[in-house]
């Protein structure tokens, strides 16, 4: 579904991806995780050509992302991405939010494009609230708005940049649950994250980057938590930094 | 010196002979200004932004040209210079709407830079997330939210250029400024006439003033 072949990227003569590969496949959930500042958000943004890459191959689902002559636009409309800072659109309500790339950028009627968001937001929960603008509801709130508005869409992949880390702790949990059904229910998903309880419950595999922009650790979930042994130095250092508290 | 006034000469036929012909001409003047100022305004403001050297050189020049002319002058020579260009003559108030808009594009150019500056990377992002070509971006995400956003600042400016458009009494077209004035003259008053004008041009722009800081506290995006 998403091939990444030696892909780098620099930002003048720095580098922030050296020579990343990964596949996913159809179904998996691939967690990306790694201190600050070692390219997991520029990594994932690749994959929508958020951020574009001077070397290396990417490919989802057959379509050539690295390739100029690709239509970014369209291959973005069914690529859902989901932000650490939400980035709900502030001057529209929470129906407009849902609705209005599903009417501008897929050409569905209004009718139609509402139907669908507000289906989509009664499963986050959220039906409630269709009428206010994002600035009034709460972090956690927000960025479940900001899944249903993705899930609209109808992507084939889902790709989610640190999705709680802006978040109170007591709402990371009402986004995680909503993460965890959609693993459950099946869909493609990417995930930079720290939530490792997240990973254990549902990930497939768990991806470690390291200050540089490589990929360290690429392996199961069952590998990456139950088999220190086998990780990098610098890996179970990090781990055991982060399940400390 | 005799500073005794008499108002005692206005009357409604004075007003609507003299004055409220020049007062539509001043409010039409500024509205289509104001309107055209920030269409060209927004497309000066977006080519400065596009990161193409082709399209930020000229936007630069031409606004950081224009701000730095007094618009009088600028009345002036397009009104002396445009019909020395295309060969037939247009009128004076042909003349001050064109140059108007011309003059008022460069101040809400950096305006609507400001606004457009304003708005979160994180945005954009989100749009082209979503699909959006940039054209839609623009449209519909970053230019409504940068509008908003600068909505104060820009009818602030507006309040400016409705003053400024006393400026075409340089070449003689009939605004609000010059209906008191051939008013003051027709009936020997012209003292008066002025003192009124300045009445009426505080009145309205004072009441803007007002109005746009009520609207401000309603239209503002809650964050
Ligand atoms: N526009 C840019 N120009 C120059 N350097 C950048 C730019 N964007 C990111 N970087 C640098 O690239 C590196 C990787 O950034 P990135 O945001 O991908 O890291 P991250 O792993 O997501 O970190 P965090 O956990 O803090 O979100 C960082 O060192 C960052 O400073
Ligand atoms: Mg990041």
């Amino acid at each position: 579904m998403i091939e990444l072949k030696s892909v780098s990227k620099w930002y003048g003569s720095f580098q922030v991806l050296d020579d990343c590969s990964t596949r996913i496949e159809k179904g998996e959930v691939v967690v990306v995780c790694g201190p600050s500042g070692s390219g997991k958000s520029t990594l994932i943004k690749t994959i929508n050509a958020l951020e574009p890459v001077q070397k290396g191959e990417i490919w989802v689902n057959g379509t050539p992302v690295h390739d100029p002559k690709t239509d970014l636009p369209k291959l973005r409309s069914h690529v859902g991405m989901v932000f650490q800072h939400f980035e709900l659109f502030p001057h529209l309500t929470v129906t407009q939010n849902l609705t209005i790339a599903q009417v501008k950028v897929l050409r569905r009627s209004l009718d139609e494009a509402r139907k669908r968001g507000l289906k989509m937001l009664e499963r986050v929960g959220l039906m409630a609230h269709k009428d206010k603008f994002p600035g009034q509801l709460s972090g956690g709130q927000q960025q479940r708005v900001a899944i249903a508005r993705a899930l609209s869409m109808d992507p084939i992949v889902m790709l989610f940049d640190e999705p709680t880390s802006a978040l109170d702790p007591e709402m990371v949990g009402e986004v995680l649950d909503v993460m965890v059904s959609l693993a459950n229910e099946g869909m493609t998903m990417m995930c930079v994250t720290h939530e490792m309880g997240f990973a254990r419950k549902v990930a497939s595999r768990v991806i470690f980057m390291d200050v540089g922009g490589k990929i360290l650790e690429d392996c199961t979930k069952e590998d990456f938590f139950g088999n220190p042994d086998a990780r990098q130095p610098r890996t179970k250092d990090f781990l055991g930094k982060i399940l400390q508290h | 010196m005799n500073l005794s006034f008499d108002f005692s000469f206005y009357s409604w036929d004075l007003v609507s002979n003299f004055i409220l012909k020049g007062l539509y001409f001043s409010v039409m003047l500024t509205l289509v200004a104001t309107l055209g100022g920030i269409f060209f305004g927004t497309l000066l403001a977006m080519m400065r932004l596009s990161g193409r050297k082709w399209l930020i050189v000229p936007a630069t020049i031409y606004v950081d040209g224009m701000r730095s002319i007094p618009l009088v002058m600028v009345i002036l020579w397009f009104f002396l210079l445009v019909p020395l260009l295309i060969g037939a003559p247009i009128g004076a108030e042909a003349s001050a709407t064109v140059t108007f808009i011309a003059f008022e594009a460069a101040y809400f150019s950096e305006i609507m830079r400001a606004g457009i500056q304003s708005i979160p990377r994180g945005q954009v992002f989100a749009g082209q997330a979503l699909g959006m070509t940039y054209g839609q971006n623009m449209r519909l995400i970053v230019l409504p939210q940068a509008f908003r956003n600068m909505l104060p600042v820009l009818l602030t400016q507006t309040i400016i250029l409705f003053q400024d458009t006393s400026l075409v009494y340089a070449i003689g077209a009939y605004d609000m400024l010059k209906g008191f004035e051939v008013a003051g003259k027709n009936y020997g008053r012209p003292i008066e006439a002025f003192i009124a004008a300045a009445v009426v041009y505080f009145v309205i722009c004072y009441s803007l003033s007002w109005l746009v800081k009520r609207l401000h506290k309603k239209i503002a995006i809650i964050h």
